[in-house]
């Protein structure tokens, strides 16, 4: 390795064990897949119907987090302002909490007997143990993700471009959508990624507010759960097709190019 | 800068906080199927009082499935004593040579519980085959829901349930949350939980289950010796019989 200037040699070392840390585990599972029952098992129906519902929900999720996420994302990016700051410390609560305790908050809020349930019992619309509830629960958790990536992008930026557009007559609509948006692509590309496999990967807040019923609610995380128990092979082989999708989801998360 | 130290003080002081217990000098850990939490507590604090006084002696519990509980105690989790709530998983727990003298010390049935007010207005086991019921049940590797399914078809229904979960409790849960408009726990379940009512499964459709404790080959045998057999004396037996369990 060529000597850097702003690396010193020793640091080689804890950076391998931390390497290490994170592949070891991923290694363990390659290694303890039966091969022989890999095919069958991964496109068993349960783990086919598990897998559909998932990318289904997942998207659904990227989706919503990009309508909602958008806007908020702008909003707090050309924000200045203790508010601005309150506003980011909430939007961004849902990254240090824990999923379950996402899901029983969700439960609390959307639940036949929660804030907004008699507003949606009203409306005819039942949230509990349908996929509606699954979409919510991974939106809740994969929104911060796309927030913070593409405020980050948005600021990093600056407001130059944006600042000449308006001074060439352009309301701040035409400037979002042909100087602004197309500016973040990359990062708005790699925040959907992030977003979409922190979907995909979701499981407490999902099994504490959608439950868990096959085709319905039991995602590819869930069924992993319930399966490691009666049947540790088809967990594992689950495990291992999960492992590639984050490989290929990552593979996609990089932003392509330098930033300036 | 003085912000981050603040915060680090913060957080060493909770976890110091956290951390700050004596440890006792004998544990006693005792994995036991969701449905007896209960009565297991009362049971685990009479068996702390009946020790002979000079040595420390404290009853760790931990409640979960069953079928959770032996796959833990497969992957080798730390239990001196397994208590499941049905004979089939005790039994392949002693046949993988896990467990030793498995000692049955109470049996429950099914019941079936309502949120309180019983919305959707469940009166008998017919009403749980309803199609738009909010049904949920245990799922079938659980003891709870392998007894559930046997009642159904006992009775010659096909439940369409809404959610399958993986203890007694977390059916028991969704149903006093009022997530849930109907579930099939224990009976049990129904006598000791607050916000839930009760109904009842007639006798000749109902299904008993048998819960069988036995202690751990890979855990202190010494310690857990007699603890199997304490679930069976009278103070044991009060408890449960209170949680509304039945005799063995």
């Amino acid at each position: 390795m060529r000597p850097h200037p702003g690396r010193p040699g020793w640091l080689l070392l804890p950076a391998a064990v931390g390497l290490a840390f994170l592949t070891l585990p991923l290694l363990a599972i390659v290694l303890r897949v039966d091969w022989a029952s890999f095919g069958s098992l991964v496109t068993s129906p349960s783990a086919l119907t598990a897998l559909a519902l998932s990318l289904r929900t997942a998207t659904a999720s990227t989706c919503a987090c990009l309508l909602l996420g958008v806007p908020l994302a702008v909003v707090l990016a050309r924000s200045r302002g203790r508010a601005a700051r309150l506003v980011r410390a909430l939007v961004l609560l849902p990254l240090a909490l824990p999923p379950v305790v996402g899901g029983l908050a969700l439960l609390y809020t959307f639940g036949s007997r929660g804030l907004l349930g008699g507003v949606l019992a009203l409306a005819g619309v039942e949230v509990a143990f349908t996929t509606v509830a699954v979409v919510l629960a991974q939106t809740f958790v994969a929104l911060p993700f796309l927030v913070l990536s593409l405020e980050g992008a948005l600021r990093s930026h600056g407001e130059r471009y944006e600042v000449v557009a308006a001074s060439l007559g352009a309301p701040p609509r035409t400037v979002l959508r042909r100087v602004t948006l197309p500016l973040v692509l990359p990062g708005l590309v790699s925040g959907s990624v992030l977003a979409f496999a922190r979907a995909l990967g979701e499981f407490g807040a999902t099994i504490t507010f959608a439950g868990s019923l096959e085709g319905t609610t039991a995602t590819l995380p869930i069924l992993i759960y319930l399966e490691r128990v009666s049947d540790p092979d088809a967990a594992v082989a689950l495990s291992l097709l999960l492992v590639l999708v984050a490989v290929a989801v990552i593979g996609f998360a990089r932003p392509r190019g330098s930033t300036p | 800068m003085r912000r981050y130290a603040a915060a680090a003080a913060a957080l060493a002081l909770l976890a110091h906080l956290a951390g700050c217990r004596q440890e006792p000098a004998v544990e006693l850990t005792v994995a036991a199927a969701a449905s007896l939490r209960e009565p297991l507590t009362t049971i685990a604090q009479r068996y702390e009082d009946e020790q002979p006084r000079g040595v420390p002696f404290r009853v760790r519990l931990t409640f979960a499935g069953s079928a959770e509980l032996a796959a833990q105690l497969r992957a080798g989790a730390p239990f001196d004593v397994v208590a499941t709530a049905d004979e089939a998983t005790m039994r392949a727990l002693r046949d993988e040579g896990l467990v030793q003298r498995p000692v049955t010390f109470a049996s429950n049935r099914m019941a079936i519980a309502v949120p309180q007010g019983n919305p959707a207005g469940v009166t008998s086991l017919e009403d749980l085959a309803a199609p738009d019921l909010r049904l949920v049940v245990c799922a079938v590797e659980v003891p709870c829901g392998a007894s559930a399914e046997a009642v159904a078809d006992g009775a010659g229904l096909a439940l369409t349930p809404a959610s399958r979960e993986q203890s007694v409790t977390d059916v028991l849960g969704k149903v006093a949350s009022g997530e849930a408009e109907a579930g099939l726990v224990y009976a049990s379940d129904v006598r000791t939980a607050d916000d839930v009512e009760g109904i009842e499964i007639p006798d000749h459709l109902n299904v008993t289950n048998s819960y069988p404790a036995a202690i751990a080959v890979g855990g202190d045998r010494e310690t857990a010796h007699g603890f199997p057999e304490y679930l069976t004396s009278e103070a044991a037996q009060t408890a449960l019989r209170d949680a509304g369990f039945a005799a063995p």
